[in-house]
């Protein structure tokens, strides 16, 4: 997998500087949006955020449930009007073209919507109704996603008798019935299992080493670390932070992670080395560069009785320390 | 279109929903040819026996149009309520449809047009046997077809604007019973509307659709063509537009937002 990833994203790991915001002038700007906000009565699902995504590359939304990132992408899909500020996909206009906007975007949406009154395959074809594809064209192209997701053998069952992965494949098989120069995916692996997991994995980091851009919520970290070339996180209606994954576990979270049993002592113990800690649900964590000193230190000198442990530092890491560890809902 | 966002493609909704229907033809078709043979027994042939006549019409001539109005009032207002609500609600093929090129305006638009062709389908269907019965007449019964149109556009209007309200499938069973059963009864389909006190007649008048299709039909079917249908036909027109007009605001305020 990871073997893959870097072939398939050569120019990614070389330039990473070309991600950057400003720095952008050879590529195409997809989605430019300015202090965009959303509001539902007096809930403010969307809190002028602003953002920018370019032609290539496969941009996340991360954050908590009810932080405003499905808000956010029902109004690049040109489906909820926004209340305040400006949103433009290609440059135009979101409510002004929302027809050519859609006409080269893909969504796969987080609740499934494929249309029961279809078998699998003539689904497909009726969809791509909707775009104006002539009918060969979209036999011909159904019949290549069909393969792409492995869902040959199901071309004729009704939608209803697919397992929850393969209903999940083939709503991205129906968001690329369109060739969309922009895929939209609202948690796309919500409910999978890990090899259904992958396989949209893979058919994404194939879209996106072909040129495609790609704008994806989650709230799974492993998914956007592996998939995202830059991401933000959310909370609240807010972006609290912005950038690519790896420089945001550098920077929010360190390289490494220790973590031990808390008690009175260890934490004294820590306070009195001037080692900065969170202590929560009876366990302390160290975001450090140096694993092997304080894990020393924890045993020698805190005198500790019970677990250490030191792993390098995730996105996971990044997510709680920023949107904090109360349930949300 | 009306002002509203609305082109050639409300015919892609119209041809889903067909192409649907199509596919199980044999059971859909058989209500149309069923229905109005078991009307003609039961109240033209049982009742009708103890009726000598209506206004000079034997009473399977009268109530043949009442028939065929009632078909296509059923047949549109189910289709935009029940059917129209799965869709919106439970299957979600309307959010999947504004995801692509399509708008809303032309979702629920395509809808509408189809819930009036499935009216038009009941009347083609029903006709033959209404013919074969000797109960409608020809040629002037034809001209009912481009009414039906009318009529079956007006009633799926109807129908979009409580499933556009309704906060469940369960809420839709009020209209059913508290507007289409009374509608059914008390429209001048199975005894003259003059019968009812006065201020009932004109409020059948003044509120239900269906009192205005049975007077146009009927007059076609008996073959009985005046200026008197006239009211009527303003009435139905302009109500098919207002209703046509505000189905599909309320549907777009209740899933836009």
């Amino acid at each position: 997998m990871e073997a893959d990833f870097r072939v398939a994203h050569p120019e990614k790991a070389h330039a990473p500087d070309h991600k950057e915001p400003g720095s952008e002038s050879a590529r195409e700007m997809v989605v430019e949006a300015t202090n965009l906000e959303k509001r539902f009565g007096t809930l403010v699902a969307v809190d002028g955020i602003s953002f920018r995504v370019y032609e290539g590359e496969a941009f996340g939304f991360l954050g908590p449930n009810g932080a405003g990132k499905t808000s956010t992408m029902r109004m690049i899909q040109c489906v909820s009007p926004r209340t305040s500020g400006e949103l433009r996909v290609f440059g135009m206009d979101t409510q002004e073209h929302p027809r050519e906007i859609k006409q080269t975007m893909g969504v796969v949406p987080q609740e499934n919507n494929l249309d029961p009154d279809f078998p699998v395959r003539e689904g497909l074809i009726q969809f791509a109704r909707y775009f104006d594809i002539p009918h060969a064209d979209a036999v011909k192209r159904a019949d290549e996603l069909l393969s792409l997701m492995a869902l040959e053998e199901k071309k004729n069952t009704t939608v209803e008798k697919l397992s929850g992965g393969m209903k999940r494949r083939l709503i991205l098989a129906r968001a690329l019935m369109n060739r969309p120069r922009l895929l939209i995916l609202d948690e796309p692996t919500t409910g999978l299992d890990p090899q259904a997991r992958h396989l949209i994995w893979e058919g994404l980091r194939d879209l996106v080493s072909q040129g495609n851009t790609i704008l994806l919520t989650t709230h799974y970290m492993e998914e956007a670390a592996h998939l995202c070339d830059r991401i933000v996180i959310m909370d609240h209606g807010k972006i609290l932070v912005e950038g690519k994954p790896q420089d945001l576990v550098k920077r929010y979270a360190g390289d490494y992670i220790v973590e031990a049993d808390s008690t009175q002592e260890v934490q004294e113990c820590l306070k009195r080395h001037d080692i900065i800690f969170d202590a929560y649900e009876g366990r302390v964590q160290i975001f450090t560069q140096d694993p092997k000193e304080v894990t020393r230190l924890l045993l020698d000198e805190c005198s500790m009785g019970g677990e250490v442990a030191a792993r390098p530092a995730s996105l996971e890491d990044v997510f709680l320390r920023l949107t904090g560890r109360t349930l949300r809902e | 279109m009306l002002g509203l966002p609305i082109s050639y493609r409300v015919w892609k909704v119209w041809r889903r929903n067909m192409v649907t229907f199509m596919r199980t033809w044999k059971v859909n078709f058989i209500p149309p040819f069923l229905e109005p043979v078991l009307y003609l027994l039961a109240l033209g042939l049982g009742v009708g026996s103890f009726i000598s006549d209506i206004q000079g019409v034997s009473y399977p001539r009268y109530i043949a149009p009442a028939l065929i109005s009632i078909a296509v009032m059923n047949a549109a207002f189910f289709e935009c309520t029940y059917a129209s609500y799965v869709r919106m609600y439970y299957a979600k093929t309307f959010d999947a449809m504004i995801a692509t090129p399509l708008s809303i305006e032309e979702v629920i638009a395509g809808e509408l047009l189809w819930g009036a062709t499935r009216g038009l389908i009941y009347a083609v269907l029903m006709f033959p046997v209404l013919l074969a019965f000797g109960v409608i007449d020809l040629p002037s019964s034809f001209l009912i077809f481009p009414f039906v149109i009318l009529a079956g556009l007006l009633f799926a209007g109807l129908g979009m604007c409580f499933t556009a309200i309704s906060p469940g499938i369960d809420a839709l069973n009020y209209p059913s019973f508290l507007l289409i059963t009374p509608m059914f009864l008390f429209s001048g389909t199975f005894f003259p509307l003059n019968l009812l006190p006065p201020f009932i007649q004109i409020i059948a008048l003044a509120l239900l659709p269906l009192a205005h299709v049975v007077i146009v039909f009927r007059s076609f079917t008996l073959d009985m063509i005046s200026l008197s249908i006239l009211p009527s036909l303003v009435w139905l027109a302009s109500a098919t537009l207002i209703l046509f007009i505000v189905s599909i605001r309320l549907m777009k305020r209740r899933l836009i937002v």
